[in-house]
């Protein structure tokens, strides 16, 4: 952060500003386009045969368009972390960071509520839970907390960007025309008048207020559409905190990925710097550990007991069938990641970025691991039902259509990307400018060192 | 009209044989008319008391069709009722004509079941024995508490029937059900044309429909007609019994008894009565049995469904 002080406005400002894409670029676009289209297309044949596509069956009734579905939860929670918690805490390195945190959260929640719809049996029927809701069921719940946590998101990520659209407005004769359009329709009316911004201001803070109980209850809720059963395995008391934590967890390490490639890609160097990661590293060390503390209470303690309906479907996980899932879950998702993050040096970019992807992963398994066992070890027996009901391997289609919908949340993120700056080109320079100031104060009165 | 037919088919392969159950109501299927010639062919029928009884070909006719009742109806549910079933395992033999009946009158689709007849053996030195499951129709129903859009319901009279007019698919009763008892129709349903082109009833469940779910509906279109459910009906052995709490009384055809008096002689019990789910069908422990659980062994390979 020190050396932003060094670097003039112009330089920010161009650094900052949303590029065009290059060859690479031209490529990774094409690519996810590509991906999604398969996607689609493995949702237009389900949408004409039914689920029958998909290798679900009256055992196995949810596979992994639900286990994305938490997934997808799981990261946007994210911009809460970063955005909310930071801002509010007053956390100094946050600026580089909270515009990512916030795309990431927008995307993954219009995926998640995507995906919930290809889950559905009857999709054309979705508009019964307004016609026909009953608040009782908790996916009403859900439905009521992820729209609104979608809509606390998207605001927060608009009114943040206002100040920088207008300054593109006023840069167009360097960018071009592509996006001029929709740059005057979103930020025209902002003058930056000092009424302004003091709406603004107090607008972040009182999203930044609300987001957070909305982000917890979002996932919180999500845990409870599985522990408002009677199933081993789901009926947990613990299944909010471990939901929510995990959630943090899993955030984190996106956003440190997107973070190594931004800066790789954008040459950010001079504004994600070392120190980011060093402090992301710390954070998701703590996030780590939580995670792990709620994982060692959700399986320990019911494997100490090990009563009769527990037993087959935790040693199932333990040293079954899905022993080697959830042992490489536990690795990667957690041990691995923590045991490295604790030297100085896993906590440099790359060895950062490895590990982001390691949590990211392990994650999407941790996911899978909490639908499917536990549908798998009903309180009856599996019994006079077609044999391939009795295991769950996704079809073609589920991966078509889930491989898709991730490159879907890639696709948004990169869009964005192209469109806006990533970092908040005005809070940089505003960062800068109370640096300068800062700095000279100490200067000249040679107090305290700065922090 | 359709339903008719199917009736038709149906007194034809010999169900019709309890429907002396209700002979003495009015509209009934062997009131004589004036017009009709015996045509000297006899059909054996069971008796009420079981005698076999003869009746001539000529004076046996449909069931008159009953119009089905509005959805509005069959979500309210016959009032004054709370329908019981009593299972009474000592007698269970593993002959699945339960299964079979239920399935041929519901249609229920090749993949899926809604009655199942467990082996069961609670630990190693127990005895094994054999358990047959329809829905519970609990009363404190965990299926009806996460459903979203009101699709599947409660009635006054205890049913817990399925909308699948309603019934948007999210699958989330399937996950709270304990007893896995729900199906769910993954593909379209292969259904004869009559049935399928007919609107959606909650109290047949029929036609069922691509992307909703099905269960056990304790035949409340029988109950209607004063008849017994499919599955009491067909059972050689008199293992279920069918009933009102309120009338205190259940019967499998042949036998009636006081429901309360029988769930407190033999003992009778519910499944999982620790979940809380306050299920509607009641167990009668499995002891003195009329067959050995071996028996039952024979019908196992043929009926284990293969994918």
């Amino acid at each position: 952060m020190e050396n932003l002080k060094n670097l003039s406005a112009e330089k920010i400002t161009n650094d900052l500003l949303p590029q065009k894409f290059g060859r690479r670029g031209m490529i990774w676009t094409a690519s996810l386009i590509v991906i999604c289209c398969i996607g689609a297309f493995a949702y237009i044949k389900q949408l004409r045969e039914g689920l029958i596509v998909t290798n679900m069956g009256d055992y196995v009734s949810w596979g992994i368009y639900i286990s994305n579905f938490v997934f997808f939860v799981a990261v946007s929670l994210v911009g809460s972390l970063i955005t909310a918690i930071f801002r509010l805490s007053g956390v100094p390195w946050r600026t580089p960071l909270t515009r990512i945190a916030e795309i990431i959260a927008v995307s993954n929640i219009t995926f998640a509520a995507l995906i919930i719809i290809v889950d559905m049996g009857r999709p054309e029927r979705l508009y019964f839970l307004f016609t026909h809701g009953r608040i009782q069921s908790p996916i009403l719940w859900d439905v009521i907390v992820i729209t609104t946590y979608f809509f606390l998101s998207l605001l927060l990520l608009y009114i943040t960007l206002i100040p920088d659209i207008r300054m593109m407005i006023s840069l167009k004769d360097k960018l071009g025309k592509p996006f001029s359009k929709l740059y005057h329709w979103l930020a025209s009316f902002w003058q930056g008048t000092a009424a302004q911004e003091k709406i603004r201001d107090r607008a972040i803070t009182i999203l930044c207020i609300t987001v957070i109980p909305v982000a917890f209850c979002i996932h919180t809720v999500t845990s409870w559409l599985f522990a408002t059963t009677y199933r081993p395995g789901w009926d947990s008391s613990n299944f909010g905190a471990y939901f929510v934590s995990g959630a943090f967890l899993v955030g984190a390490g996106a956003v440190v990925v997107a973070m190594y490639v931004f800066r790789r890609v954008y040459k950010l160097e001079n504004y994600i710097t070392e120190t980011h990661f060093d402090k992301m590293g710390k954070l998701t060390v703590m996030l780590a550990l939580l995670y792990l503390y709620f994982n060692v209470n959700e399986f320990l303690v019911p494997a100490f007991k090990m009563k009769k309906e527990e037993k087959d479907y935790l040693s199932g996980l333990f040293t079954g069938d899905f022993a080697p899932m959830f042992w490489f879950a536990i690795l990667i998702g957690m041990i691995i990641p923590i045991l490295v993050l604790l030297f100085k040096k896993g906590r440099k970019p790359k060895p950062m970025f490895i590990v982001g992807v390691m949590v990211v992963v392990g994650a999407w398994f941790k996911r899978y691991l909490i639908v499917t066992p536990t549908l798998l070890h009903p309180f009856l027996p599996k019994y006079d039902a077609p044999a391939r009901f009795n295991h769950y391997f996704p079809s073609w289609e589920e991966w078509a259509i889930t491989i898709g919908s991730m490159a879907g949340v890639l696709l948004i993120i990169t869009f964005f990307a192209r469109v806006f700056p990533v970092i908040s080109i005005y809070k940089t320079l505003e960062d800068k400018n109370a640096l300068t100031k800062q700095h000279e104060t100490t200067e000249q009165y040679e107090s305290v060192p700065v922090s | 009209m359709n339903q008719d037919k199917s009736r038709r088919e149906f007194l034809a392969t010999g169900i019709l044989t309890t429907m002396a159950v209700a002979c003495n109501s009015k509209k009934l299927p062997f009131d004589r008319e004036e017009d009709l010639m015996a045509s000297g062919e006899k059909v054996k029928l069971l008796s009420i008391d079981g005698n076999v009884i003869e009746v001539d070909k000529a004076f046996l006719k449909p069931v008159p069709h009953m119009p089905s009742v509005s959805n509005e109806e069959a979500r309210k549910g016959i009032p004054g009722k709370k329908f019981v079933m009593v299972i009474d395992l000592s007698r269970c033999k593993n002959v699945k004509a339960c299964q079979t009946s239920c399935n041929h009158a519901h249609h229920v689709q090749d993949a899926q079941n809604w009655i199942k007849v467990y082996p069961m053996q609670d630990s190693e030195k127990e005895a094994p024995y054999w358990q047959p499951t329809t829905c519970m129709h609990c009363d404190e129903p965990p299926c009806v508490k996460v459903c979203p859009v009101d699709a599947t319901f409660k009635r006054q009279d205890g049913i817990v029937l399925i909308d699948s007019d309603r019934c948007i698919g999210c699958r989330f009763c399937m996950a709270a059900c304990p007893y896995s008892t729900r199906v769910f129709n993954w593909g379209d349903p292969n259904l004869p044309v009559d049935i399928a082109d007919q609107a959606y009833n909650p109290e047949t469940s029929l036609p069922q429909k691509k992307g909703t779910v099905g269960k056990c509906d304790f035949c409340p279109d029988m109950t209607r007609m004063g008849m017994l459910p499919h599955c009491v009906s067909a059972c050689p052995n008199g293992v279920y019994f069918f009933g009102d709490m309120i009338e205190d009384s259940v019967t499998n055809g042949a036998e009636t008894f006081r429901f309360s008096d029988l769930v407190r002689d033999k003992a009778g019990y519910r499944l999982m009565e620790d979940l809380g789910t306050k299920p509607s069908v009641y167990y009668l422990p499995p002891v003195n049995r009329n067959f050995k659980f071996e028996e039952g062994l024979e019908k196992e390979e043929p009926a284990q469904k293969k994918s």
